[in-house]
């Protein structure tokens, strides 16, 4: 049996990281994440990793674009602001197909906003945050144990899809302790990276880019990153779901805020109340079968998110067609997450 | 018959795009042969910049990673910690290396980073046409300083060089030009040398080549070449700034 840690959201991701493989970290300080860079600084050097504090998020980013672009595992972690600055590169990395781990434990805002929990950068991860018309995969951890496991995950998502994969929490999952299962590495299918930079040897010349100017050469390529993404609906889409099929209202939240609603849901369970529960755990893609099998049965859903409505509109998308979609939520900053008491509430008013 | 005169191996045998006059083709070429030297095109990553050298990968038949805008210096860093035994080096203009990336060289340049850096200054901003860079002598028109860059208002062009040998971290640092074979000859030992530092582990090395931009300096290459020699050799000196090593 594995031994159990006691640790936070932050460190279990360092944690899954390294036991990923990821030996490459290049990130700059922010609150609420600055326990990941202090145990990178610690733990990369004793395994002869390389860890670089840069002199800015921009640079982070440019740093884990070139360890990557040469296969390596490599990672960056930051809050909001620093996200915001790291974008530019991110859209480079979607475009040029280079995987490699963002981790962003978000904070409120908009602007330099707050450090609270906060989900106010989903559209900013979804809809693909930088220029040009992209998505890069984001994981939603709402326990410790999955702060661990989906930095596995999304390591293993990004190099078979060739893609950046984002990690998507904030203070709550962060910085709270639970207890975690170290589970090892699962048993995945090593890709081939025929494409990672090496110098050429006895080869042929590889090039890594996002420049196509030849006549239909940037449409075919933006055709194939499409298809791509549409693969990643088809196989990749995860989420937990309970108490589904004799659902009259169904709760969906993501990541903290999920762990608040599924307490009301139990609220409310308790009480007798028909309430079912929908939590996705991919944000991109995001898992619009599960809403529509879902509301297939159950006409309502309530959507609940610490921002004042933006997973509200996949949700919306992904409902069938005579489904009520009801939201609450409420922007983030100090005093201002929602108690189980006050969600129980919602439910009972849309019940 | 003896043949005095091929094309490094390291350089693909096609026509690059860049106009007559350029001094981008001919520092490819010095670039080029510094790699055939020391035989390290098998195991060289290349990062290319933005600018009008941005199609290095076209032009070097070695591996090559785009870099955003100002940002080669630090993707270099990442390919290099990564691969600490390949050859890394970049290839940047000034817009790139002096503006927007100031940071990045900066700081690559102070942690001491194994890798070169081949830094071409021609006083503009070329593939965006010719506007104003941290370069542009002072009185000089561009397209956006159309009444010639202001003391005042603009401030003095930066001299790179000077600047990064101030730093610890920089074990190598020259400026050259190419603009008659003496200065081509001289550029081409000071790029080897840069190469060398690097391949002994010995630390950052940087080359700064002042180059001529006829296209939008409004000059014939012949002009631009002797602006070169001239107003710009007066202002940005040639010289070895840094060479820790004695090599
Ligand atoms: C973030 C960003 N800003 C601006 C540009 C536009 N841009 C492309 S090349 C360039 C300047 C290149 O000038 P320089 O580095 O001097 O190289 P040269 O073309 O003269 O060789 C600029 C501003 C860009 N591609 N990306
Ligand atoms: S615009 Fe200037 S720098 Fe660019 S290719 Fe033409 S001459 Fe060279």
């Amino acid at each position: 049996m594995t031994k159990r840690l006691f640790v936070r959201g932050n460190e279990a991701i360092c944690l899954g990281a390294l036991e990923a493989g990821c030996r490459h970290y290049f990130g700059y300080p922010i609150t609420p994440q600055n326990d990941i860079p202090e145990f990178m600084s610690r733990e990369i050097p004793k395994l002869n990793g390389e860890f670089i504090q840069a002199e800015s998020e921009v640079a982070a980013i440019n740093m884990v674009l070139g360890a990557a672009a040469t296969g390596v595992r490599a990672m960056t972690s930051s809050s909001s602001p620093g996200i915001s600055l790291k974008m530019e590169s991110v859209s480079y990395m979607a475009a040029m197909e280079v995987p490699c781990l963002i981790v962003n434990i978000s904070r409120s805002g908009p602007g330099l906003g707050g450090i609270d929990a906060s989900q106010g950068d989903y559209f900013q991860a979804v809809k693909g945050g930088g220029h040009g018309g992209y998505h890069i995969i984001v994981l939603a951890p709402a326990s410790i144990q999955e702060m661990y496991d989906l930095t596995m995950l999304a390591f293993d998502l990004a190099e078979k899809y060739r893609s950046p994969a984002m990690i998507l929490g904030d203070a709550v999952v962060g910085q709270m302790k639970e207890p975690l299962a170290p589970r090892p590495k699962p048993d995945t299918e090593l890709i081939e990276k025929n494409w990672a930079l090496r110098g050429t040897g006895e080869g042929e010349q590889r090039v890594i880019k996002s420049l196509y100017l030849g006549d239909g050469e940037l449409e075919a390529h933006n055709w194939k990153l499409h298809a791509k993404y549409s693969l990643m609906k088809e196989k990749e889409c995860r989420w937990e779901e309970s108490h589904t099929d004799d659902a009259k209202i169904l709760v969906t939240a993501f990541g903290s805020a999920a762990r608040i609603a599924k307490t009301a849901v139990a609220m409310a369970r308790d009480e007798g109340m028909k309430v079912g529960f929908l939590r996705p755990i991919t944000l991109f893609p995001f898992p619009e079968k599960a809403f529509r099998d879902a509301t297939l049965r159950c006409k309502k859903v309530l959507d609940i998110e610490l921002n004042t409505g933006q997973m509200v509109e996949d949700v919306r998308l992904s409902v069938a067609r005579d489904a009520d979609v009801f939201f609450y939520g409420r922007p983030s900053g100090t005093g201002s997450l929602p108690t189980p008491e006050e969600l129980f509430a919602q439910i009972k008013k849309y019940y | 018959m003896q043949q005095v005169f091929t094309r490094p191996a390291s350089l693909k045998d096609v026509q690059t795009h860049f106009c007559p006059g350029c001094h981008h083709g001919t520092v490819h070429r010095l670039t080029a042969e510094a790699l055939d030297e020391f035989d390290l095109r098998k195991k060289t990553i290349g990062v290319a910049s933005i600018g009008c050298s941005v199609f290095l990968y076209s032009y070097f038949n070695i591996d090559v990673v785009e870099s955003p805008h100002g940002r080669a210096p630090a993707v270099a860093t990442g390919v290099k910690r990564a691969r600490p035994d390949s050859f890394v080096f970049t290839y940047q203009g000034d817009g790139d290396l002096a503006a927007i990336g100031t940071a990045e060289i900066i700081h690559a340049a102070n942690r001491g980073e194994d890798i070169t850096v081949i830094f071409v200054n021609n006083t503009t901003y070329g593939m965006t046409g010719g506007q104003m860079a941290p370069t542009t002598l002072v009185g000089q028109k561009t397209s956006t300083s159309p009444y010639g860059r202001n003391l005042e208002k603009e401030g003095a062009p930066v001299r790179v060089t000077e600047l990064l040998s101030n730093l610890d971290g920089v074990a190598f640092a020259a400026r050259v030009a190419v603009n008659n074979p003496r200065n081509l000859m001289d550029a081409k030992r000071q790029i080897k040398k840069a190469f060398r530092y690097q391949v002994e582990k010995k630390g950052f090395s940087f080359v700064e080549v002042l180059a001529a931009c006829p296209t939008n300096w409004g000059m014939s290459p012949i002009e631009a070449n002797e602006r070169v020699g001239g107003e710009m050799c007066d202002y940005f000196k040639l010289g070895v700034y840094k060479n820790t090593e004695n090599l």
